[in-house]
């Protein structure tokens, strides 16, 4: 039987996602989808699926889901305190499942509290990824006009999530884990890449100036839609207001009070106030894992060095999909011979050839 | 700042290119933006994940892992071209039917007040002219009209309603719209249409896109029921027809 979870407690804000909405702007839909793409693409690749499969983005406080039926799950992103049966379960790696256990988030931290557990989301993908009705080709959630995921809402007791047919060779991919090297080391001083524009000529000399020196604090209104900061007020030229054009993801409006807002995943698609820079894609993974109170800096980038970086985790994310067919294809039994100490494979992935070796160290 | 004949290039980013014909509210420039849209979802070229037109900008979404940016600028050379080509009449007339007053509209008499016209005169002025749809925005199906008869504006409500049901035609100022889901809000409203605006199940989810001309008909309660009994079942598909004429209902 299919993987099933019973929500027990639903946690601070725990929503299904996949990539997001993308196609629909045009008719002023919200993009919405994972607000850390990276992490979440990584537990579906460790869960055995599609990395645009739907999975639940776990914040701050997490659920508590009740296993009925069997299959697959793993979590990545910050480390919440993710608990198999009460007990720690470890972060980025394949766990079968079965029915009648609990999967928790106590909240804590574990061990790891280095840059790699630090954050405030998670993501937990099941085997099959959860099978919630597609609405305009995504499965996302959009909160504010209750559309996609799970009936347009955050999980709450007593819900039931459905997943998906188990993806092939599941049984293979058990305890599969991320190689330590294809983990995301997030550093969360690091200053944010941001291209100037689309109206970077609305701001003086001295109000750019600001906004890339000094130090900003993420406000408390902050949530999916945006990040408000508090700091120095940046000056326009003339006026804060523009006639409507679009909000990219990552944009940086600057309404008349002078304080940055970083627009997210649940932006609305269109807005009247100037937008001094748009954050690099690659960092906004980086972003959403800070919460109030923390800080946030901005260095001026171009559009290709944002697009390297994409393409940078886009490699990460290619090798790790390699790893897994590589751990899905290994000898089946143990050989009664002495173990190998090196091997090799060649294969092919999207049309592209691998050569995969491997030596004992 | 890179130009393309008069549009301005502006990067809104890594992975989205805003083509900025101007920086006002005008028909004729934003025909442009519809017009560009049309000629780039027509090569549909790999590598551009969407289009949104808004009144005087098209913002080009892409992935810069399949297309680069300067493939992109190269692309949008002679799409530009093709897109002036386009005459401004083309587009079409969808109509919307609208019950006015009573529970549908509570704010009429308000609107009434305000502009010292009769009931009627309000409703005639209302439904009496094609409307322009510059864009698309707000929330998901907000369709933002231009060239309402100013003698209708309005100031909004002192207190905002907490909610306001889906397909409620309200005025604010010198601008009318309608609710396309259930949301709070502060527009006088007039009126309420049976059909869904906005339907996120339906293909496609928006009746208005941006470019298309709006015509308000008035209806009385009894079709307002059988028409929201017809859309609800979904065998109700709004009239549309092409837009001839170019000078009529042109906005302020």
């Amino acid at each position: 039987m299919a993987l099933r979870l019973r929500v027990r407690s639903g946690g601070l804000l725990t929503t299904v996602q996949d990539l997001g909405r993308w196609g629909y702007q045009a008719m002023g839909m919200p993009v919405a989808g994972a607000m850390d793409p990276e992490f979440f693409q990584i537990a579906n690749i460790l869960a055995g699926n599609a990395p645009n499969d739907a999975a639940l983005e776990v914040t701050v406080l997490g659920p508590t889901l009740l296993v009925e039926g069997q299959g697959a799950v793993a979590v990545a992103g910050a480390d919440l305190g993710f608990s198999l049966n009460g007990r720690k379960a470890p972060l980025m790696t394949n766990l079968s499942v079965r029915e009648g256990d609990v999967l928790s988030f106590d909240g804590t931290r574990g061990s790891d509290i280095s840059a790699a557990g630090g954050g405030c989301r998670a993501y937990l993908a099941c085997s099959g990824g959860i099978d919630v009705p597609v609405v305009m080709e995504s499965r996302s959630t959009y909160l504010r006009a209750r559309i996609g995921g799970f009936q347009g809402r955050n999980l709450k007791a007593g819900d039931l999530l459905c997943c998906g047919e188990a993806p092939p060779l599941l049984e293979r991919t058990c305890d599969f884990t991320c190689p330590e090297h294809l983990r995301p080391r997030r550093d969360l001083e690091a200053p944010l890449r941001a291209v100037p524009g689309p109206q970077d000529d609305a701001f003086s000399e001295e109000g750019l100036r600001l906004f890339f020196e000094s130090a900003y604090t993420i406000s408390e209104q902050s949530d999916r839609m945006g990040y408000r900061l508090e700091g120095p007020s940046i000056p326009h030229r003339e006026g804060a207001d523009i006639v409507s054009d679009a909000i990219p993801l990552g944009a940086v409006q600057v309404p008349g009070h002078g304080k940055p807002i970083v627009m997210l995943a649940d932006r609305q698609t269109t807005g009247g106030y100037t937008k001094i820079a748009v954050v690099a894609t690659a960092d906004l993974a980086v972003l959403a894992q800070r919460m109030p109170g923390q800080d946030v800096r901005f260095v001026r980038a171009t559009p290709e060095e944002g697009a390297r970086a994409l393409r940078e985790r886009a490699n990460h994310l290619a090798e790790l999909l390699l790893f897994r067919s590589t751990y899905r294809s290994r000898p089946k039994a143990v050989s009664l011979q002495a173990p190998q100490t090196s091997g090799a494979w060649r294969m092919t992935v999207e049309g592209k050839s691998y050569d995969v070796s491997w030596q004992e160290l | 700042m890179e130009k393309i004949e008069d549009a301005r290039l502006c990067d809104a980013g890594d992975s989205c290119l805003v083509v900025e014909f101007g920086t006002t509210v005008d028909r004729a420039l934003n025909a442009r933006v519809q017009a560009l849209k049309k000629a780039l979802d027509a090569i549909s070229p790999p590598g551009i994940v969407e289009t949104v037109p808004t009144y005087r900008s098209l913002a080009v979404y892409y992935d810069p892992l399949r297309l680069e940016r300067s493939d992109l600028v190269a692309l949008l050379l002679p799409a530009l071209e093709k897109g002036g080509e386009t005459t401004e009449s083309e587009g079409r007339i969808v109509t919307i039917p609208v019950c006015y007053g009573g529970t549908h509209g509570p704010d009429l008499d308000n609107v009434c007040t305000a502009t010292g016209l009769s009931l009627e005169e309000v409703v005639a002025r209302h439904s009496g002219r094609d409307l322009y749809c510059f864009m698309l925005g707000f929330t998901p199906g907000f369709a933002y009209l231009g060239g309402m008869d100013e003698a209708l504006a309005t100031p909004r409500l002192q207190n905002p309603r907490a909610l306001i049901p889906a397909g409620s035609v309200g005025i604010a100022g010198k601008q009318t719209g309608i609710y396309p889901i259930d949301s709070p809000g502060g527009w006088q409203l007039i009126g309420r249409t049976p059909l869904a605006v906005f339907d996120p199940l339906r293909t496609p989810p928006t009746l208005i896109e941006a470019g298309d001309w709006v015509r308000f008909e008035a209806v009385d309660e009894e079709t307002f029921l059988s028409i929201q009994a017809e859309a609800g079942a979904g065998r109700f598909v709004p009239r549309t027809e092409k837009k001839e004429g170019k000078n009529h209902g042109t906005p302020a």
